[in-house]
């Protein structure tokens, strides 16, 4: 955040949200780190007078949410797309109960899928749990509408959705500080069984009211400010909503736009004068045909889709040319370039063990984290990924799917953070049901994909202030592994010995790699002795080349130059270690034959 | 209509890229213009290739810059110089630092390091400012300076003076890298004001 004049400040979509959930007067707000919505909880930790953590997954983070709400204070949980999924259990009788304390639950949709597994659309969750949901499109909006979505929430007796996309999320702009409110529910216990047991009696009851509440949202949002029509050339009128919204004005200044604060309800009526007024009809929206599929089935004449790309993010171009397809600008043409992925860090613990997975032939059944990366070359050690904690269950599946053909060739790989989320009830059901596959805990001590976040395993919350740590050793034992071995990961033979060991046992088994992320600050402070090449030593032999660190190049030479350097000439080049990337972590050094790598004091 | 213009930045995850655009930034919000900024944050950041797009004008829109569009390209890397060359168009100015990052492709002899790779940009007649921004850096005593010797050669294509740019840096940097940094961003001016 940057201070510009009296009331503006500069900040992202994440940012202007803390700030609006300070403004507003939230007092709880629990979620689970996600790109792109992580640096709100990050930012509104900062504020004073609200309370928050990171829960151990969306779904408890969101069950925190609803009882401060049940306990009368403003709540939110933060979460993205995926992490919705997770949270869909409280979310959908949420809506039965409704709220005391103005309750939002904040889903940051990824469109293209920068950094997620998948793009689904969370607009469907508002249709199917029967909730409203508010769509910003800037940081601008997205401060002004949560503000909003609190009074909503109360006054309608409802949980709000509010959805966000990586466009917005990490998108910076102007926003303008405002008022800070509070609730006008008073904090304290109050027994409302009828409101807050959903036994099939009550939820009957409360099924009623969730109708009635709809209608009288459905009302509200014919006059609401922010689902507002932008007069203008009405050969064309667009109907949009979030991002797209910009999109639309920046490639037809010129039309006529009803824009859409509120996705769902839709304001039907606004909607159909809108249509009536215009010549042509267009949808412009983001993934799912969510608006279209609406305003069609209210029999009116519509584009969208059929113009539309249903996949990937839009932007002004891809709206412009889907409406319009004689605009085809001439553009330079692109050259075909090394792609340049990304990969783990120098130093970074998970190369090591993957390393020795890539080595050893087996099935790798993969989770959601930096070590997602394994999956890439030069160690291509991952064969399955699906979602956070499925490691687990996918490596028993297969386990029980092949039985005696799969002993010692299946392994499942988790993070620390990813297995609290989620992968704790899959190690249970692995031992419970009896199958002898191998899970690995990649414990770098923290939620190191999302930006370093503090999990239950860290020792620290969301603050950076000292909490209990789980002792994952413990906790693996207490379900019943009867074969937990610690190793460090950076220690390549020894963790080779370890795993080969653990794949012959009969019975499930934990390997704990544990060595700290090269991104944590006391890392970053710590003084590490880089390696170096003894460059006449080195074959070219390219063993410490494929582990695919970022701080070891391959320098290919002719045949003379090889000579030249004192090779031999058949020798096509040979390694070099950047002193300024290494992080000395000294895998590398561990599988050099000929003493080539050598730490910096020797 | 006032002026209006697209700042693409392009690099490698870890080079600053986020700082350089911040700056910049800021500058063009303290000349008054509304502005805003597309950031990749997650996966990407992991040695990736980056960009952070800049707009500013009267009023704007979209944060992200439409292909043929980009005014200025800020590249921290010559091969990320290139991968975007769609978005420019024959008048647009690029600024590249002239590092060589190599993709892991290139790094484990896979493949090669493509030679000459600007040359994709000056064939076409647009306007490249090879800054090297890693001996500058070092030169004025940081190596981790070289975003904001980016920062300074890219300074004296828009409006601001340097000033405006010298305050930012000022209260942005911890106060014992202010000097260093102050340093750096006159070295980049110095090379684009030729």
């Amino acid at each position: 955040m940057t201070q510009l004049g009296d009331d503006s400040v500069w900040m992202s979509g994440n940012e202007a949200i803390a700030l609006a959930a300070y403004e507003a007067g939230v007092k709880v707000a629990s979620g689970y780190p996600g790109t792109p919505s992580t640096e709100i909880l990050e930012n509104l930790s900062r504020y004073e007078g609200v309370y928050t953590e990171w829960a151990p997954n969306e779904k408890v983070g969101l069950e925190v949410a609803i009882g401060a709400s049940f306990a009368g204070v403003r709540a939110l949980a933060t979460m993205k797309h995926v992490g919705l999924n997770v949270a869909a259990d409280p979310l959908f009788t949420a809506s039965y109960t409704g709220v005391r304390g103005g309750l939002v639950v904040i889903v940051a949709d990824d469109p293209e899928m920068h950094s997620s597994q998948n793009e689904q659309d969370s607009r469907n969750y508002a249709f199917a749990a029967k909730l409203p949901m508010l769509e910003p499109s800037d940081p601008a909006e997205a401060k002004e509408l949560l503000k909003l979505a609190f009074a909503i929430s109360e006054e309608f007796d409802t949980p709000v959705l509010f959805r966000t996309t990586t466009r917005i999320a990490h998108v910076k702009g102007v926003v303008t500080k405002g008022e800070k409110l509070s609730s006008s529910v008073s904090p304290g216990i109050e027994k409302m069984p009828a409101k807050f047991v959903m036994l099939p009696g009550n939820a009957r009851n409360r099924r009623v009211v969730v109708e009635e509440r709809m209608r009288r949202l459905r009302e509200m949002v014919e006059t609401a400010p922010y689902n507002l029509v932008e007069a203008g050339d009405t050969r064309r009128g667009f109907i949009t909503s979030s991002v797209s919204y910009l999109y639309v004005k920046e490639a037809f200044p010129e039309a006529t736009v009803l824009k859409l604060g509120m996705c769902w309800p839709l304001p039907e009526q606004k909607i159909r004068d809108f249509a009536k007024s215009v010549d042509q009809l267009v949808i412009v929206e983001e993934l799912d045909p969510f608006l279209e599929l609406h305003i069609k089935a209210m029999g009116i004449a519509c584009h969208g889709k059929d113009l539309i790309p249903n996949q990937g993010e839009l932007n002004t171009a891809i709206v412009r040319k889907s409406v319009d397809p004689t605009f085809a600008p001439e553009l330079f043409a692109p050259v075909a370039l090394p792609m340049r992925p990304p990969n783990m860090c120098a130093g970074c613990p998970h190369r090591g063990i993957f390393y020795n997975l890539s080595r050893m032939k087996l099935f790798v059944s993969g989770d959601i984290g930096c070590y997602t990366l394994g999956f890439l070359p030069p160690l291509s050690a991952m064969d399955s990924c699906v979602c956070m904690g499925a490691s687990v269950g996918i490596a028993h599946g297969m386990a029980k799917a092949l039985g005696a053909e799969a002993k010692g060739k299946i392994v499942s790989v988790i993070g620390d953070s990813t297995f609290i989320h989620s992968g704790l009830s899959g190690l249970i059901n692995t031992v419970y049901n009896g199958s002898s596959s191998l899970l690995i805990i990649l414990d770098n001590r923290i939620t190191a994909m999302t930006g370093q976040q503090n999990n239950p395993a860290s020792g620290c919350n969301i603050k950076g202030e000292a909490a209990n740590a789980i002792d994952l050793e413990a906790l693996c034992r207490a379900v019943g592994v009867r074969h937990v071995e610690v190793v460090n990961p950076h220690d390549i033979k020894a963790c080779r010995q370890v795993l080969e060991r653990a794949l012959e046992r009969d019975e499930a088994s934990v390997v704990i790699a544990r060595a700290p992320c090269v991104l944590l600050p006391e890392m970053k402070k710590a003084k590490h002795i880089p390696f170096n090449t003894r460059l006449a030593s080195c074959t070219g032999c390219m063993a410490c080349v494929k582990l695919g660190c970022p701080a070891i190049s391959w320098n290919p030479v002719t045949p003379q130059k090889a000579k030249a350097l004192g090779y031999k000439e058949k020798q096509k080049g040979f390694a070099l270690i950047n002193e300024v990337q290494c992080n000395g972590c000294g895998q590398c050094q561990a599988l050099c034959k000929f003493d080539a790598i050598v730490g910096q004091e020797a | 209509m006032g002026a209006q213009g697209n700042i693409l930045f392009s690099g490698v995850g870890g080079q600053g890229i986020l700082l350089a655009s911040e700056i910049m930034a800021y500058a063009l919000l303290a000349a008054g213009y509304d502005a805003k900024k597309s950031e990749v944050h997650g996966m990407a950041q992991r040695g990736g290739s980056v960009t952070a797009q800049l707009r500013y004008g009267d009023k704007v829109y979209s944060p992200l810059i439409e292909p043929g569009r980009a005014d200025i390209q800020v590249a921290f890397e010559m091969m990320e110089a290139v991968r975007y060359l769609p978005y420019l168009h024959k008048n647009s100015t690029v600024i590249v630092n002239t590092q060589k990052i190599l993709p892991p492709s290139v790094a484990t002899g896979q493949t090669s390091y493509p030679a000459d790779v600007l040359d994709h940009i000056t064939a076409l007649g647009i306007k490249v400012v090879l800054v090297d921004a890693f001996d500058l850096a070092r030169e004025v005593g940081e190596v981790r300076t070289a975003n904001v010797v980016m920062v300074g050669a890219v300074s004296t294509f828009l409006p601001m003076d340097a000033s405006v740019y010298e305050g930012i840096i000022s209260a942005r940097v911890p106060a014992k890298f202010r000097d260093v940094n102050l340093k750096a961003f006159a070295a980049g001016r110095k090379v684009s004001q030729g």
